[in-house]
């Protein structure tokens, strides 16, 4: 037999082309409508082969102030007078030029940050587009959308965004920043810049106005500076809970603005009476979406005792047909690690959890040798006071505990410090609410999971952050409102 | 075939369907992409699974031979694609199709029970089946009464598959579950656990005479079906989604759909079959593309 005949069971490769657009050699900072030099650069490479795609100015202190300078210039001069209307029609641009180009970014997506192609085409770019859309249409109606309130921007907004999700990040951040009339310094993250660069190609093309948004790569210190500038009025971050946490410190007593998305520890709870084949598909999504990197992933499982050994023996087979491979292969459903550094947390992590006890599982395919790889993962018996059930991981690796009463599962599920998301999966209308009430979470999904859309609000509780995104309420965190 | 018929199973044992959640799952199939060799091998594995069906008032003698010589060698000249699963008539036709196929592997269904509504006493309807055995039926489509189930009295269709299988002696029996007209996931699935308790060695998804024929999804359930009960007793199950597949692209779907579901050991015509009848020639001149680079006119392909 062929080795790829589909009796075999595998795929003969089906890689999405990349030979339809450039990645240029070099890119330097989008300031001020202009493309800007710095003194220092640093390379981006494909986490899923380690080759470099590009080198990116390291943006320094200097670069930094010039970028919020350009944006206060922008603020002052432009965007604050222009009628709501107006900014919507270049959301709108944005938007259509995105979905023109969405191959172009989905591909960048994924050769840059390690994700599916399949999600990045299916996904991240089509609902990036669908945040532009979704605020250009409330730039000219936000009377209507705060009623009562008279409503004016906040002015320069300094963004700093991860590497999970990195252009719908800065769609989710750019979008309604703009639609309210504030100016943007956006810092995407060192591992993931291109496409966030690729988007500065896309406002020019749009002939947005020079300065309204500016595009400053670099590491943990570029987002410092911009953070701590004296003249940013908002600060808007989505990353890590320690992150975060030193971000709200330096913010503290500014009168500075800020939302924080930080990291999560979702507990997806399983009840016997569930449709338990969609469950177990809604727990491999939950968990190996995007490699397990997303902050909202179902990384806790719950599953009742009477169901358990079901539930599992179907997920496991599930995990079996997962494809694990190049991430631009349309029939890949887990990617690469994003970084070298984050696959050692990962390690780290897990190992931990076999010293304390818990039982690893994995699937009986290989990974390929060169690049960043982790396979998806299970541990079963774990205990509330495991490190993998206490610590976020962010890789494809998710702890399993039973359950044997809705409260024991309720209690549990809170018993962490964060607080983004949740599941329940029951068929039993009743049980939904009871348990999405008592769930301290931001987001609870009932019977599905990692669904996202630009009306409905995202956000945490308690160490999983502050404020929303997405829908009215993201959109007043980006306005003054004085009633 | 000795098939062991196991208890009539109680309504709750059968697990909810969360219609969202299957009709994604359903979906995700059909972003697999099959590609060169693994394409390839699918769509001659699609040719051998097809019941080559005609199910009309105007099928006559001429009609089913012709088709017959069309399942035994679809592309004449390349044997290597072919034979087709069986043909499917209905049971005055058995005689003229065993004849027309004998020596192949080529094997005759009938559809019996009063097809397609199945709307008669079920001593007639037995009696249908018996006499399509006795024509040289290899294999027995029967249809549940949809209008019991809806009435809610399960038992009688428990009953009726069991008797049916009793009459069928050697032949397989393939239970259809008219799905268009059972309407929701949890029916389907729970026909499904129902039908293949009373001895069912295939499911088939509909008759091909309502609207709402095979879909993906309802595909999807009942494999799941045939999932657990193989978890639970140990016996294999056959699949037959019938109607509506009339491409090549959706049969390697569902093709995909069987392999990530229940694994490789289902995909041979003695677990899967494609219920159709204008398949055939897309799979046929997709198989040319495949080996050619180009397509060719559809007045290469016989239409029988």
């Amino acid at each position: 037999m062929n080795a790829n005949d589909f009796l075999s069971g595998g795929f003969a490769p089906a890689p999405e082309s990349t030979d339809h657009f450039e990645i240029k050699k070099t890119y330097d900072l989008y300031i001020g409508g202009k493309w800007v030099k710095a003194a220092k650069r640093f390379q981006t490479t494909n986490p899923a082969n380690g080759e470099v795609l590009s080198e990116v100015a390291l943006a320094g202190k200097k670069e930094v102030n010039q970028a919020v300078k350009a944006a206060r210039k922008a603020y002052d001069e432009i965007w604050s007078k222009l009628s709501g209307a107006e900014r919507g029609k270049y959301l709108f641009r944005i938007a259509r030029l995105l979905q023109e180009r969405a191959r172009e970014f989905a591909v960048v997506e994924t050769m840059d940050g390690g994700k599916p192609i399949r999600e990045s085409r299916d996904v991240d770019v089509p609902l990036a587009a669908a945040h532009f859309f979704y605020h250009a249409g409330w730039a000219d109606k936000l009377t209507y959308a705060f009623p009562g309130a008279e409503v004016s921007p906040i002015g320069v907004v300094g963004q700093v965004i991860p590497w999970n999700f990195p252009l719908l990040m800065a769609a989710w951040k750019i979008a309604p920043a703009l639609a309210c009339g504030n100016t943007v310094v956006l810092k995407p993250a060192e591992t993931t810049p291109l496409t966030a660069l690729k988007l500065a190609e896309l406002f020019e093309d749009a002939g947005l106005p020079a300065g309204v948004v500016n595009i400053i790569t670099g590491a943990g210190e570029t987002g410092q500076s911009l953070v701590e500038h004296p003249d940013v009025d908002k600060v808007a971050f989505t990353g890590s809970t320690a992150v975060g946490k030193a971000i709200r410190r330096s913010v503290a007593g500014t009168g500075k603005k800020f939302t924080l998305e930080l990291g999560g520890k979702a507990a997806n709870i399983v009840f016997e009476d569930a449709a338990i084949n969609e469950a177990v598909e809604g727990i491999v999504t939950g968990i190996f979406f995007n490699q397990g990197h997303v902050c909202c992933a179902g990384s806790r499982l719950f599953v009742q005792e009477s169901v358990a050994d079901k539930v599992i023996k179907k997920l496991q087979k599930r995990m079996e047909s997962l494809v694990v491979g190049n991430p631009l292969d349309k029939n890949t459903d887990v990617g690469a690690i994003n970084s070298a550094s984050q696959l050692e947390r990962i390690k780290e992590l897990v190992k931990a959890g076999k010293e304390e006890g818990a039982c690893i599982w994995q699937p009986s395919g290989g990974v390929p040798r060169k690049g960043n790889w982790f396979k998806p993962t299970l541990f079963t018996e774990c205990a509330q006071s495991h490190r993998i059930v206490q610590e976020e991981i962010f890789g494809p690796v998710l702890a399993i505990q039973t359950f044997r009463t809705p409260r024991e599962a309720l209690t549990k599920a809170n018993n962490t410090p964060y607080g983004l998301s949740g599941g329940v999966w029951t068929d039993k209308g009743s049980k939904i609410f009871k348990m999405t009430t008592g769930l301290n979470a931001g987001v609870v999904w009932a019977n599905t999971f990692n669904k996202f859309d630009p009306t409905s609000p995202f956000g945490g509780y308690k160490e999983s952050g502050i404020g929303r995104e997405g829908g009215l309420h993201g959109l007043s965190a980006y306005c003054n409102l004085s009633h | 075939m000795k098939t062991e018929v196991l208890p009539f199973p109680a309504r709750r044992d059968s697990p909810a369907i969360d219609q969202v959640g299957v009709e994604e799952r359903a979906q995700r199939f059909c972003a697999r992409s099959l590609k060169k060799e693994t394409k390839m091998s699918a769509l001659k594995l699609a040719v051998t699974m097809l019941d080559v069906t005609t199910l009309e008032g105007a099928d006559s003698v001429g009609k089913v031979r012709q088709m017959c010589q069309k399942a035994m060698r679809p592309l004449p000249g390349d044997p290597s694609v072919g034979p087709a699963a069986a043909v499917c008539v209905y049971p005055r036709m058995v005689k003229t199709a065993v004849k027309a196929v004998e020596g192949s592997k080529v094997r005759v269904a009938a559809v019996a029970t009063q097809f397609p509504s199945g709307q008669m006493r079920l001593k007639e309807r037995l009696g249908e089946v018996k006499y399509a055995v006795g024509e040289g039926a290899d294999e027995i489509d029967m249809v549940i009464s949809r209008g019991q189930f809806l009435q809610g009295e399960y038992r009688a269709i428990y009953d009726e598959v069991a008797a049916c299988k009793e009459a069928c002696g050697e032949a397989r029996l393939k239970v259809i579950l008219e799905t268009g007209e059972l309407t929701t996931y949890d029916n389907v699935r729970f026909a499904s656990d129902m039908s293949m308790a009373a001895g069912a060695d295939f499911i088939k998804t509909s008759t091909g005479k309502v609207p709402i024929a095979a879909t993906l999804p309802v595909t999807l359930v009942m494999l799941q079906a045939i999932e657990d009960f193989y978890e639970r007793t140990g016996r294999m199950v056959g699949m037959k989604p019938a109607g509506g597949i009339s491409n090549a692209k959706l049969a390697l779907q569902y093709l995909v759909m069987v392999r990530e579901v229940l694994g490789p050991k289902w995909l041979t015509n003695d677990w899967f079959r494609f219920g159709a009848s204008s398949l055939t020639n897309d799979l046929l001149m997709q198989i040319r593309k495949q080996e050619t680079g180009r397509y060719q006119s559809g007045d290469y392909f016989s239409q029988d």
